[in-house]
């Protein structure tokens, strides 16, 4: 126990970089085991993060609004109404209009949400269904009338991407710096150039927008737990009528709140229409609206945790991409297995007997299923995400600590 | 008589609103909403689209009811739409396996499908109760597992030709007409003309009013259904008054998933096998039905029936050139939001009205209480 409380004393930043690196270290390991080399490629690391940003965004816009207390299913059809505004504003003034103009789509959906469900009262999972039908149908009709389609739009714009010079090779004032991490990476050292390669994807080819949502981690940590904003923002969500008494507007924060969290959505749907697409396509948007809210559990409502779930969930989205042969999820298989082997051996340890049968169970068949096949079929790797996002919640929805006014209609002066 | 009316002034509103918003829509992007309105109502005056509307409301009163019960005790099924994809295929592979008489073969396959749907809807009931999984993000991941995952792979594995991969070849064997549900033309046309262009109405209607009716008397007249509106009004209440509440999420989901496994039937009686693309999108609009009918048995055969109405005018209006299809689908979308703002509102004046009413009847009551 004792040790464990030390654990903790670790700031964050360098507990989470040490889970990173035990992490790889155990892709490696599996990857010596079995022969693929995709675990740790720099394309594996690359897609991870082109898969990871508009979850992560969905789910920060998740964190605001869940803070203070407003529950938002309605994320997907903000993501949606992001990716058409986008797209038609990349189309019509640039590409960092089209941002802008996407992050404007996003947040009208939220203003609805908010209206419906601070000023209304409406239940908020039936608002947030409501979003979700509505917002798929303005979509269709707006790109039928414009661009004569229902389902595509033409060619977007992108802002672009950058590549970080020294590290990864990007040219300062024309001046082309070494790449370092493709040397390590080239020199074939066990494991370290794993790492290399790894951190490489991430460096090289970065999405502008990757980079401003993971600038958004410390941005919202400072916002939402060091300034008298995001106390207050917390209030509404921990104990509105506490805030009321100290005669803080409520229905203010929450209404911000929720707008907040429509634009990060709608910046993570023109994420995906400007930059990933590079049109906008009806159904694009993968249920990602509802992965970022996982992933917002997953992380626990907060935004280091929402970082980490959403690229857990998108290392395993963009390694399905270059999959073709199935290989890469064989090998994952293992992973599952080890990883499930560590839930069981602390399942054990705090006497958590359904965590540990369960563990067991699931972690003895996907062994078994890794002993006996050289390859998984396609619709595995098609699933698989979805099942990493079930068995993510299956093991910590009852560990983890939601706002305690979640979901509850908030009226002034009761 | 004032709750009455207060009750249908929310949707009567709801859809005067919807009116005033997607005319200025249709006017905004050149086209006339007279006009549009026009061609809707004038082709729905005639038999033949009554019984495409028929045909459209049928499932959608299905999946309206499936996600009704769940939402009678706060459980939000939002996977119906997987559930009734997966039972629909499920049944149309076990339809086709067996050669029967047309009393055993029916119910052969409805039942599988019935069982089908449930057991899925089941799983996040289980995981709900026994793990704390939120039912909606869980049901959202089922729907993503069987419809991009598991129902493409078995369409392909069940395929009747395993050489020749084409789309068109997609699905399972055909069912022999005895496993087909019979269509209901002759029944309507006792009291209409004969149904032309070969248009059938579709036998499951009759399964849909049962379905309806059977919703109504579990809610009104049994226990269970009780028990479900007691656990959803209030938990810890229905708790104390000795419900089981893991039980009652596990057999609700059930029993959710098992009307969802319905839905699929519709189609199933027309194709006879599980085609390569079939209809998708029922489920999330039966969870609109729903929420338009506010889980009524009666209202949301009047939502089922708008939304059909405005469906099969998306065809129409392809057809007349008067408007973009899309707009019907718009259409939907707001009513919706519309209503569910308006219920909102009309459930806080009654509770005013409730209040004032109270209030002057305790006013009204002599202080000794000798008469009251």
């Amino acid at each position: 126990m004792a040790r464990l409380q030390k654990l903790h004393d670790v700031p964050a930043w360098i507990r989470w970089p040490v889970y990173a690196l035990l992490g790889i270290f155990l892709l490696t390991v599996v990857q010596s085991i079995t022969g693929t080399e995709r675990l740790t490629q720099v394309s594996t690391s690359r897609e991870m993060l082109r898969w990871a940003v508009p979850i992560f965004l969905a789910g920060l816009g998740g964190l605001f609004s869940e803070r203070a207390g407003v529950v938002n299913i309605g994320l997907e059809g903000m993501l949606i109404l992001g990716m058409w505004f986008g797209a038609w504003g990349s189309i019509e003034y640039g590409a960092w209009w089209g941002l802008v103009i996407g992050m404007a789509g996003g947040g009208l959906g939220g203003l609805l949400h908010a209206i419906a469900t601070v000023t209304f009262q409406v239940d908020h999972i039936i608002s947030g269904v409501a979003i979700n039908i509505l917002a798929p149908a303005i979509t269709r009709y707006l790109s039928d009338e414009i661009w004569a389609s229902p389902t595509t739009s033409p060619r977007t714009t992108s802002v672009g991407d950058w590549d970080v010079p020294f590290l990864a090779g990007g040219t300062i004032f024309g001046w082309e710096s070494p790449d370092v991490l493709l040397d390590i990476g080239k020199a074939e050292w066990w494991f370290v150039s794993d790492v290399a390669d790894l951190i490489r994807g991430l460096l090289r080819g970065t999405h502008w927008v990757a980079i401003i949502a993971i600038l958004l981690v410390p941005a919202t940590t400072w916002l939402v737990w060091r300034t008298r904003f995001g106390l207050r923002l917390r209030i509404a969500g921990e104990n509105p009528q506490a805030g009321e008494a100290q005669g803080i507007n409520i229905i203010r924060y929450k209404y911000v709140a929720v707008v907040i969290s429509g634009a990060l959505a709608g910046l993570g749907g023109a994420f995906i229409s400007t930059e990933l697409s590079g049109l906008f396509q009806g159904g694009n948007s993968a249920g990602r609206g509802f992965i970022g809210l996982a992933a917002l559990i997953f992380g626990n409502w907060r935004p280091g945790g929402v970082l980490a779930g959403a690229l857990l969930f998108g290392y395993v989205f963009g390694l399905d991409l270059k999959d073709l042969d199935g290989t890469a999820s064989h090998a994952l298989l293992l992973v599952n297995t080890v990883v499930l082997g560590a839930v069981l051996l602390w399942a054990v340890k705090r006497r958590r007997t359904t965590d540990a049968v369960l563990a067991g169970i699931l972690g003895s068949g996907a062994f078994i299923w890794w002993l006996s096949a050289d390859a998984v079929p396609s619709w595995w790797s098609n699933i698989l995400p979805y099942v990493l996002v079930l068995l993510v919640l299956v093991f910590f929805s009852q560990r983890l600590r939601a706002p305690a006014k979640l979901g509850e209609p908030y009226r002034k002066g009761s | 008589m004032r709750k009455i009316l207060l009750a249908a002034a929310a949707p009567v509103g709801a859809f005067i609103l919807t009116l005033i918003i997607s005319s200025i829509t249709l006017w905004a992007f050149g086209s006339n909403p007279f006009s549009a309105y026009g061609d809707m109502l004038g082709h729905a005056a005639k038999l033949e689209t009554q019984v495409d509307i028929l045909n459209r409301a049928t499932p959608l009163y299905l999946s309206a009811v499936a996600a009704a019960i769940g939402f009678r005790m706060n459980l939000f099924n939002i996977g119906v739409e997987g559930q009734y994809l997966f039972a629909y295929l499920i049944a149309a592979q076990v339809g086709s396996m067996f050669a029967l008489p047309q009393l055993l073969h029916i119910p052969l396959i409805m039942i599988t499908a019935m069982a089908v749907g449930g057991a899925y809807a089941g799983i996040a009931g289980v995981l709900k109760v026994t793990r704390g999984v939120n039912e909606v993000i869980s049901t959202i991941m089922l729907n993503a597992i069987a419809i991009s995952g598991v129902i493409a792979w078995l369409q392909q594995s069940w395929q009747s030709d395993q050489d020749q991969f084409t789309s068109t070849t997609l699905g399972t064997d055909p069912i022999d007409d005895s496993g087909l549900f019979p269509d209901i033309n002759g029944l309507l046309e006792i009291f209409t003309r004969d149904i032309a262009q070969g248009k059938q109405l579709t036998g499951l209607l009759l399964v849909a009013v049962a379905v309806g009716l059977g919703y109504h008397f579990l809610l009104t007249r049994m226990r269970f259904g009780f028990d479900l509106r007691a656990s959803g009004l209030n938990p810890f209440a229905a708790r104390a008054g000795g419900i089981p509440p893991k039980r009652m999420v596990v057999a609700a989901m059930f029993l959710s998933g098992a009307i969802a496994g319905l839905i699929g039937m519709v189609e199933l009686a027309d194709t006879a096998k599980f085609p390569p693309d079939p209809i998708k999108g029922l489920g999330f609009a039966g969870i609109a039905v729903a929420l338009l009918g506010r889980n009524n048995p009666f209202a949301m055969v009047l939502s089922a029936l708008l939304f059909a109405f405005l469906d099969v005018s998306a065809g129409i209006l392809q057809n007349t050139q008067a408007a973009t299809k899309e707009i019907v689908n718009i259409m939907q979308g707001i009513v919706l939001l519309a209503a569910v703002i308006a219920y909102g509102v009309s459930k806080r004046v009654q509770e005013r009205e409730e209040a004032r009413f109270t209030a002057e009847a305790l006013a009204e009551i002599d202080p000794i209480g000798a008469d009251s």
